[in-house]
């Protein structure tokens, strides 16, 4: 099936062909449909943009990131689903970055309002507002917004290509369609014959798209039942191709040494040793760096550390106690937002207790395995950049722009993503590529960064502070008055992008802050925006990363002042408000056996937060063994309303909670003299084998509409924790990571 | 400098400083990408192989020190025929990103060899140099076990 490479190779060419064997479907309209970007040769029918068929078999068209989500195999049961065809029959491509590929439901969730609140009319607002992505060319992957995104329009795109396939067999027997059946990727003709889909490929392409019905949930086959995930058996033997893995004839291997000090500019360097190692070819000036093209990419890195540079000063304070008092001073302007304002927060309640806590957590690095690299190769008016990446439109014309092209000559090639945690959403590591490959014209170049110059030039979680005052009186929380005080990842990320800062409140600086699922009679928190340049960007759950930790640690504080259990105190605030909320509390309470007390060297805690449509709450137990504390045992409940994929989602809620739970122990950005103090992963260690809780996790399928996955087992990770440890020790953690204040297993 | 290596069976020939790390040999200049690189200090176990069957971190090993036979994972089995650390991995959906599997399934048949039943003390012992950010330890877990269990029924 060769075709598909030359598909692949044609379809940069978005919208300036005509488009062979068929159209996409209504689904996808705004005002009309976006250009098929699959451009099928003779005996192909691309029969929308997700999916092709010619006479080999079925190709379906997954084109969101695969960075262990299992995004690729859960988008393709959502096609093959109403397809009818067989995950094992099919081949899962990613496709090229494409318009047609928007995420409709990117968009959704910048809607003001608290989410879980959400009306069916304001859902049905949100999915149209979505479509706006395709305007926009939002073709990405992030926010816990797959399932979302793809649920009925990918169900939608198999049924009309099976629609399509039916008619095609009918006009050849001189039959009506609705005599035909499908089952396993082949029409079923009356008399019981089945005609392979790829049989009817030809036929198929000349027709129009037929339009059609969604089976009911009680005929699914695939949906809501755990697949075998189809890039399992590549990952179990070293095949799965990483971006870092691209190797092409005639390649050589770069790598760079960018200002530490991000944003500050390269006063000048010396190449001189460095021109004369081993296996060098080139060096070349990067603006904030330079960079090394050698034979090998370890001759690269170890030629690149060998030139000797003299760098610019940051646009930053230089010391992390400096940039901290930074960070405060935003508390003393205007606040950006007050998103909630319930009651009468000013006011003490009369015969009420007050409490008041100030919170800090550190910068955060996204730390993926696989360190950032693309690989570019320029030709006469053509760029082609390999790499694992969120936002393949995005990428496209930050690589165009670096090239001196159009979009539409540049062709991005998207593999798989060793990790992604919200660092791939940016493009970075693509345009450097590009830069490279500038200086090296037909000839492809890899650009692959060290570890410490992965750590040390991210877009990272920001710093952030909270200031939280509480009151309870009766048992019960009766005020929530909180101030939280960022950078904002949003406004950075436009400016990279669009070169402008939005204006208006910024809600996913203050998601998780305004917008707990608890009732609380007078509820009001403000989001105050930190203007410092560190560069921030999107972290695993991103606001909530900080959020969750700020308001559940100060939700427990008010729980001992008000002398009740925690668990009790959070079920009585979330049942009055939302039902699901409460739902996933005693789901981990009957499972944690939670009794609201511990035995001596023991402790545990709670933690319930809500993000990106799912409520998640989290019980963490610690132990105390020789003096050290050890994270044994964790139970996490989560409420998605309709899981497609069981397994997918437990592993999502698990590894969620396992990159918040390694944040909060060991991770932080701290900084020096204005660079990153930390480099590699012996400064910036995550959990491991032996630090791993045993787990149990149940997912819930109560609520209306679908939440994410990927994202919302972060936020109540660290909170729990930390409540954990108060409950063993009675020291309230009030800064991240914990390691500073406990003495915990390493 | 020429150096000959005998990688998965296979001679290689291979020009390059002795002081290059096998693991950038493998990668970029035999062309074997199954073996990652993650952070070059021997802090993540993503680069792990076999020399003589025993798990090393090929990061740290300099091409003139290779001391005997490299097996890669590309060397233990393929996607037609995987060894039965392998199949234990997909029967239990290990993976998720997928990056630093290789060197934990390295690392896993290493101690399998040498120990073919360990207990979760063991295989904690064994495989805390290999870092999962994604967290699939708990499959992993559970993979090895039941390798485990498979190589001593075969």
């Amino acid at each position: 099936m060769a075709s598909i490479a030359k598909i692949a190779r044609r379809s940069f060419l978005i919208g300036s062909a005509a488009i062979i064997g068929g159209v996409a479907f209504g689904a996808y309209y705004v005002s009309r449909p976006a250009p098929n970007p699959l451009k099928p040769g003779d005996g192909e029918a691309a029969l929308n943009p997700f999916v092709l068929i010619d006479q080999n078999g079925v190709t379906l068209f997954a084109p969101r990131a695969e960075m262990g989500q299992g995004v690729k195999t859960s988008w393709a049961a959502l096609i093959a689903e109403e397809l009818d065809a067989e995950l094992d029959q099919v081949r899962v491509l990613h496709g090229p970055a494409a318009k047609a590929y928007y995420n409709s439901a990117f968009m959704a969730d910048a809607l003001p309002g608290k989410g879980y609140d959400t009306s069916n009319f304001k859902h049905s607002i949100g999915e149209a507002l979505g479509h706006f992505g395709k305007v926009l060319s939002l073709h990405g992957t992030g926010g816990s917004t797959s399932m979302k995104d793809g649920f009925k329009r990918m169900r939608l795109a198999g049924a009309s290509a099976r629609e399509t396939l039916k008619q095609a067999a009918a006009e050849r027997l001189g039959l009506s369609r609705s005599q035909f059946s499908t089952a396993k990727g082949a029409v079923i003709t009356p008399d019981g014959t089945a005609i392979p889909y790829a049989d009817l490929a030809i036929e198929a392409a000349k027709l129009e798209p037929v339009e059609a019905v969604l089976r009911p949930r009680t005929e699914w086959r695939l949906i809501g039942k755990s697949q075998p995930r189809i890039d399992m058996v590549e990952k179990a033997t070293g095949t799965a191709e990483f971006g870092i893995d691209v190797r092409l004839k005639g390649m050589k291997f770069a790598s760079l040494r960018m200002n530490p000090r991000q944003g500050g500019g390269m006063k000048s360097y010396d190449a001189t040793a460095a021109s004369a190692m081993p296996g060098v070819e080139k060096v070349i000036d990067m603006g904030a760096g330079v960079a090394v093209v050698a034979s090998n990419t370890w001759l690269a890195m170890r030629a690149v550390e060998a030139i000797e540079v003299e760098w610019e000063d940051a646009p930053y304070p230089r010391e992390t106690h400096q940039i901290f008092a930074r960070i405060a001073k935003a508390f003393e302007e205007d606040p950006n937002s007050v998103m909630r304002d319930d009651g009468d927060a000013g006011q003490l309640p009369s015969g009420a207790t007050e409490l008041k806590a100030d919170y800090q957590v550190p910068y955060l690095a996204h730390a993926t395995m696989e360190p950032m690299n693309a690989t570019a190769l320029l030709e006469r008016d053509k760029l082609t950049v390999w790499c694992g990446n969120q936002m393949p439109t995005f990428t496209q014309s930050k690589c165009a722009a670096e090239a001196g092209l159009d979009g539409e000559q540049v062709d991005i090639r998207t593999t798989y993503l060793g990790g992604g945690f919200g660092r791939r959403v940016e493009f970075d590591y693509a345009v450097l590529a590009t830069r490279v490959a500038k200086e090296m014209p037909g000839v492809p170049v890899q650009l692959t960064w060290s570890r410490e110059e992965d750590m040390r030039h991210d877009m990272y979680r920001p710093g952030a502070m909270a200031r939280m005052r509480g009151a309870v009186k009766d048992g019960q929380a009766v005020l929530l008055d909180g101030k939280v005080a960022a950078a904002s990842p949003t406004h950075q990320a436009m400016q990279r992008l669009a070169g402008f800062t939005p204006s208006g409140p910024d809600k996913v600086q203050v998601e998780g802050f305004f917008n707990p699922p608890y009732a609380i009679p007078n509820f009001r928190m403000a989001g105050h925006l930190s203007d410092i340049e560190i560069p921030v960007g999107f972290w695993r759950s991103v606001g909530n990363s900080f959020n969750g930790f700020f308001v559940e640690s100060f939700i427990d504080e008010m729980a001992h002042a008000a002398g009740t259990d925690p668990m009790a105190f959070r079920l009585d605030l979330a049942r009055r408000e939302w039902a699901p909320a409460a739902g996933v509390l005693e789901a981990v309470k009957a499972m944690s056996g939670w009794t609201g007390s511990t035995p001596e060297g023991t402790g545990r805690g709670v933690a319930m937060c809500y993000s990106f449509g799912t409520p998640v709450a989290e019980v963490i137990e610690v132990v105390e063994e020789d003096g050290t504390i050890r994270i044994a045992k964790a139970w996490i409940a989560c409420d998605m309303g309709q899981a497609i994929d069981p397994a997918i989602v437990k592993a999502q809620m698990f590894s969620g909670m396992a990159y918040g739970l390694s944040a909060a122990c060991f991770g932080e950005i701290t900084f020096a003299d204005g660079a990153a103090e930390q480099g590699n992963f012996p400064d910036y260690d995550a959990l491991r084998m032996h630090t791993m809780p045993q787990t149990e996790v149940q997912v819930l399928e109560t609520q209306t509409h679908m939440g994410g996955a990927g994202e919302p087992g972060t936020p109540p990770a660290a909170p729990a924790l930390a409540n954990a440890l108060f409950d063993l020790t009675g020291r309230r953690a009030r800064q991240l990571p914990l390691m500073h204040e406990f003495d915990l297993l390493v | 400098m020429s150096t000959t290596l005998r990688i998965n069976g296979k001679r290689h020939q291979v020009e390059l400083p002795g002081e290059v790390p096998l693991l950038w040999v493998l990668r970029d200049e035999v062309g074997l990408t199954g073996t990652k690189f993650g952070c070059g200090v021997a802090a993540c176990g993503a680069c792990t192989v076999h020399i003589d069957g025993e798990a090393v971190r090929s990061c740290q090993v300099a091409l003139s020190d290779v001391w005997g036979d490299v097996t890669t994972i590309e060397g233990l089995g393929t996607p037609q025929a995987m060894a039965a650390i392998q199949k234990a991995w997909v029967d239990h959906q290990v993976a998720q990103c997928g990056y630093c599997q290789s060197g934990q399934i390295m690392q896993a048949a290493s101690l399998l060899a040498e120990n073919p039943a360990p207990s979760d003390a063991e295989i904690d012992e064994a495989m805390q140099g290999n870092l999962c950010r994604c967290g699939t330890y708990p499959r992993i877990r559970a993979a090895i076990h039941a390798a485990a269990k498979a190589l001593q029924e075969a």
